[in-house]
């Protein structure tokens, strides 16, 4: 079977949570090898869409391919195709940071002969390498984010979305981040599907951008598209031309959840 | 597929061995209830002719720490949903049915575990096991309740969202099995209605059949015990991996 030139294909996609659609009726493909922001306010529906993509959530109608996978009906090999970093953090903090690498590796199923090998090349990408026997709770936000990414990277997938990967870190922390992001998508031809609230990162180093709002997306082309049709100077202006000046409801995060089930105690 | 299920069991053994204020913290209920209860209901329970308390008793506190820890487990899962580690093995490309058995056997692992210190406490307040071959078939009926209440714990944060919600759930759950199991009082003689309640209650069947293993006395017969809480185990651990495979983050 011959592989489409997308990696990525998202067709009429919709979520309903009860009256409320999350995502409303999306289409959208993303070619191997680029780099895609997938842009909206808090609430606008990305964080459902990425997790529709990454087999989280089923979607209410519509079809989402992988790869050339279905992620309804080939969940597996769909899933064998990407790494994620999700917005929340994910690690194990009472593992220690190469207890939380070979428990992805068992996961996924890379040979053992390997996987000290892949582990180690990985955690000396983030920096990590000599940090690997302390337990992750020990680590800084920054260092958590590299080991997630390196983790993410492990099983050697063909796409990493990554959800908001540099939200709450120092400008350094972010530089370095997508420096090494950006060099596999280079040397890898690795496909890269994000989010995040930085737009200045994304005028960097996105090659395709899609802005969603109430479900819907709104705008979709390369930076240089979007800000021409906005007729606007950057695309944070393009933004929030797009999506309004209004603040938008915050999802309910996990951290949210705990800080009120602490408050409660 | 083994994989999978040990790289999850491993996990949860890692995770506790580490927290020594667990396991140091979870030992204080056992031994509250041995102290106060076995020596005060024991010179009561001798006068009646009923023999030694500690004897009678420890089996059912052993089974009380086993279920204690095995709902913990449950706990976890909310837990891992809230701080996003379960999104990272419900993308990987393995079955949710082998997360799960793994995560269960992890936690029956560590609810065995918990039992086993418990029973060597017991021996220090004069808790006697009778025989080896007891012995085993104590441990047997320990993996059986830890296998059943991990499971039940799992099934039922599946379908939880918050902590709060769970605790609420345990304590209205896990008390009334506890009491109502025959583990404090002998079954002999009690009320009907409470009798007809305690049959039911599969608890019965694990504190009896712990019982009969390791100090041959019991009301109903290992076989019934043994063969009761194996099929409730396996039920529970599928409707568990049902509840588990439908879980959306």
């Amino acid at each position: 079977m011959k592989k489409s030139d997308y990696i990525i294909e998202v067709k009429n996609l919709r979520k309903k949570f009860k009256e409320n659609m999350a995502v409303a009726d999306i289409s959208f493909k993303v070619k191997t090898g680029e780099v895609f922001a997938f842009l909206g306010p808090n609430g606008a529906g990305k964080s459902t869409t990425i997790k529709i993509l990454t087999t989280l959530l089923k979607p209410t109608e519509g079809s989402v391919h992988l790869n050339g996978f279905n992620v309804l009906k080939d969940k597996a090999k769909a899933r064998k195709s990407f790494g994620i970093v999700f917005q929340d953090q994910s690690l194990d903090i009472d593992l220690t940071a190469y207890e939380n690498m070979y428990f992805h590796a068992t996961l996924y199923k890379i040979p053992k002969a390997d996987r000290l090998e892949k582990i180690k090349k990985l955690m000396e990408m983030v920096d990590l390498w000599e940090k690997r026997k302390q337990i992750v709770k020990k680590f800084s936000g920054g260092m958590k984010r590299r080991l997630e990414i390196a983790r993410g990277l492990l099983h050697h997938p063909e796409i990493l979305f990554l959800d908001e990967p540099t939200l709450g870190l120092d400008p350094q922390t972010r530089q370095h981040i997508w420096q090494y992001i950006m060099n596999l998508n280079k040397s890898e031809a690795l496909t890269i599907f994000f989010s995040t609230h930085y737009l200045d990162e994304v005028e960097k180093i996105a090659d395709k951008v899609a802005i969603i709002d109430q479900g819907k997306i709104i705008d979709i082309g390369t930076v240089k598209e979007i800000k021409e049709r906005n007729q606007t100077l950057t695309l944070e202006e393009a933004f929030i031309k797009l999506t309004g000046k209004n603040m938008r409801q915050e999802e309910g995060d996990n951290l949210a959840v705990v800080k009120q089930y602490l408050r409660k105690r | 597929m083994f994989s999978t299920i040990y790289i999850l069991w491993l996990r949860q053994i890692k995770r506790y061995l580490r927290s020594k204020s667990r396991i140091i913290g979870s030992l204080g209920q056992p031994i509250l209830f041995l102290v106060a209860l076995g020596f005060g209901f024991g010179p009561m329970y001798s006068a009646s002719g009923q023999g030694n308390f500690i004897e009678f008793l420890a089996p059912g506190i052993i089974a009380m720490s086993i279920i204690f820890t095995a709902m913990y487990s449950g706990m976890e899962v909310i837990w891992d949903k809230q701080f996003g580690f379960l999104k990272e093995t419900l993308v990987a490309p393995v079955s949710r049915f082998n997360i799960m058995l793994g995560r269960t056997l992890g936690g029956a692992s560590v609810a065995m575990f918990q039992g086993i210190l418990v029973l060597i406490i017991s021996t220090f307040f004069g808790f006697q096991i009778l025989s080896f071959s007891g012995l085993l078939l104590g441990f047997l009926f320990m993996f059986l309740i830890a296998v059943f209440f991990t499971a039940l714990g799992t099934a039922i944060a599946s379908v939880l969202e918050d902590m709060q919600g769970f605790q609420l759930i345990m304590s209205f759950l896990v008390m009334p099995i506890f009491f109502l199991s025959g583990a404090l009082f002998p079954i002999e003689g009690i009320n009907r209605t409470l009798y007809y309640i305690i049959r039911i209650n599969p608890l019965t069947y694990g504190v009896d059949g712990l019982r009969q293993s390791l100090i041959s006395e019991g009301y109903f017969s290992l076989g019934l015990d043994l063969v009761v809480l194996a099929i409730l185990a396996i039920i529970t651990l599928i409707l568990g991996a049902k509840l588990f495979s439908k879980i959306q983050i």
